[in-house]
């Protein structure tokens, strides 16, 4: 069974965003790295770059398939982990503890539109 | 010898050489005259190894070798059909075999005219106007039929249509055949019943719209029943309909492209046309378009003259060349020879019986494997991984079991429209034994998934290598024996 972890907002396309300030970490759920399979590549925007909700911001390269990380939210990139360049597998390792880019967020009302722990674990029942 | 797993550098012993160089030709060009950066420091480093070593070596590892000439080859959406052996006869016929691309057409009419031929013949499959046969590859094939509609957009001087609809079954080659033409893809979804879904598609329909790419049957096995009416709006809205030959095998001698609206499409002849493949080629993409779109085929044009004889043509209007001479000769000579062997009074009971086929391994499984869409299949099928999920066996670990019994894997997590797709094309080449032989191999490692679920798990056992460590054959890939040794 995947885990899914309080006190963060999930997208339907199995994306999290841990909120700190106006500050947005953005990562991708243990379901999503189950269903990936052993994960070989990140690809990751640059700093600064524009990530706009519901927009592609990279991708995500396994054995099996390569998938568009999608991000819940808009902002700039301020950070991204370069730990993953090296390491792609942390995000299986602990898809909760990686993170993939951090934002500056430009417009907080849009995580009212995401998903809360109880609605996102239903939906990966489905 | 299964085990043998040694590299010809291995066997090397020095000074033991099985052959002997013939006399140096060259003297008379001074070596001292080169630039130093064009002199090598060392000896070429080469197996020194007898005859008899060389022909033990790639013997035992051809032995290792599976095809569709050792055992069953269900891969979904690749067609692994029989390739019978009249196609290599004649293909290695030396007045073919030997000649070279350089020749002038006066003295390669017997080839420009298999060429011609040939052409005339998939038209006449695919109900097009015209084929050209240069590209070298279905990838290839696809990104020549998108230059074509392209070039027919910019003809027209009608500049702002960049996108291309796919829908989201498509094999991963659409949406990269498009990428890599430039164009912008947009994805259209399907509906629960594995089809298009046609009002999804209605609203991306305007006027920066290219055409769309298609796969009839699509990757599900399934017939797009609505193809008549996609064609009518997207033909409204000024797009062309692009068709992905992958999965033509159903379709030959029965119904074409050509009727459902399709304007342009390309075939795998080493697929649907018996020509081998897998391990990477050696393929041939022919792209057949519609009479509107003939002058924009790649350069050059195989041509008929009015006295019967064969020249290459050059368009004003083409998209220029695809290739370097005009595509993959041998391989045109092996479909030709399929062509003609059947002939169109037995080419018709190809997809009907690939179809039956399909069927019933489908109706024969779906009792352990999860059928996530009911119905009648075309040439293949998809299940979503074993009907009890609880036992925690993957479709990656049926696929390794199934190594075990002497198959090569079906197609496994494509499409991704599912997360355990198992996808099964047995084709019309093989008998009723061989597909009851396949369903009761299905069945044991259902049942080996409930009873001893750890064995399946580890699977395979009886293979030359075990599991592979996929995510470190990605990340760090040993390519050659100098990558190895440096290990």
């Amino acid at each position: 069974m995947s885990k899914v972890i309080e006190g963060l907002y999930y997208s339907e396309s199995h994306e999290w965003v841990k909120v700190e300030g106006n500050y947005g970490y953005i990562g991708i759920t243990d379901y999503a790295q189950h269903a990936l399979g052993n994960i070989v590549y990140v690809d990751m925007p640059d700093v600064d770059d524009e990530v706009e909700k519901d927009s592609e911001f990279g991708a995500v390269e396994s054995v099996k398939a390569a998938s568009d990380l999608i991000s819940p939210v808009s902002g700039t990139v301020v950070e991204v982990n370069e730990a993953l360049n090296d390491q792609p597998e942390l995000l299986n390792q602990d898809a909760f503890a990686n993170w993939i880019i951090k934002v500056e967020l430009s417009d907080s009302t849009e995580l009212d539109s995401l998903m809360d722990a109880k609605a996102y674990e239903a939906i990966c029942k489905e | 010898m299964k085990y043998y797993d040694k590299l010809i550098f291995e066997l090397s012993k020095e000074g033991r050489k099985g052959y002997t160089l013939p006399e140096n030709r060259m003297k008379e060009y001074a070596l001292s005259a080169l630039s130093e950066g064009l002199k090598r420091t060392n000896e070429p480093e080469l197996p020194e190894v007898s005859e008899f070593d060389v022909v033990r070596h790639y013997t035992n590892i051809s032995n290792k070798n599976f095809g569709v000439d050792t055992g069953f080859y269900p891969l979904g959406s690749c067609t692994m059909k029989y390739n019978p052996k009249i196609n290599e006869e004649i293909s290695s016929l030396p007045a073919f075999a030997c000649l070279h691309p350089l020749q002038p057409a006066s003295t390669v009419q017997g080839a420009l005219e298999v060429y011609y031929n040939l052409s005339h013949a998939l038209a006449e499959i695919a109900g097009l106007e015209e084929f050209t046969l240069n590209p070298f590859a279905g990838a290839h094939g696809e990104l020549t039929g998108l230059m074509v509609m392209r070039q027919y957009h910019m003809k027209r001087g009608d500049l702002k249509r960049t996108k291309v609809i796919v829908p989201d079954s498509a094999h991963g080659t659409n949406p990269a055949s498009a990428a890599v033409c430039g164009l912008q893809v947009v994805e259209v979804k399907s509906k629960p019943d594995g089809r298009i879904d046609v009002e999804d598609l209605k609203p991306l329909l305007d006027d920066t719209i290219a055409g769309i790419m298609m796969t009839n049957p699509n990757t599900l096995g399934l017939f797009e029943s609505e193809v008549l009416e996609i064609a009518k709006l997207v033909h409204a809205c000024g797009g062309l309909l692009y068709y992905d030959g992958a999965n033509l095998n159903p379709l030959l001698g029965k119904c074409r492209p050509g009727d459902m609206g399709f304007d342009i499409m390309h075939i795998n002849l080493h697929k649907t046309f018996s020509t081998p493949h897998g391990g990477g080629g050696p393929g041939s993409g022919p792209v057949g378009v519609t009479k509107a779109l003939v002058d924009y085929l790649p350069n050059p044009q195989v041509r008929k003259a009015a006295d019967g004889t064969f020249y290459l043509h050059h368009s004003e209007d083409s998209l220029g060349r695809v290739s370097g001479f005009v595509g993959n000769f041998a391989v045109m000579m092996r479909a030709y020879t399929y062509i003609l062997s059947l002939g169109k009074e037995y080419i018709k009971y190809v997809g009907p019986l690939a179809t039956l086929n399909a069927n019933y391994i489908k109706e024969s499984l779906k009792d352990a494997y999860y059928l996530p869409i009911e119905g009648i299949c075309k040439h293949e099928f998809v299940f979503d991984g074993l009907a009890d999920k609880s036992t925690g066996v993957t479709t990656l670990d049926v696929a390794k079991r199934l190594l075990d019994y002497g198959y090569h894997a079906p197609t496994i997590y494509f499409p991704l429209l599912f997360h355990q797709s198992i996808m099964i094309e047995p084709t019309e080449t093989e008998s009723l034994e061989t597909l009851d032989e396949f369903i009761d191999v299905m069945h044991r490692v259902a049942k080996e998934a409930i009873e001893c679920p750890d064995d399946v798990k580890t699977a395979p056992h009886h293979t030359p290598v075990r599991r592979l460590d996929e995510t470190t054959a990605a990340k760090h890939p040993i390519l050659n024996y100098r990558d190895l040794m440096a290990l």
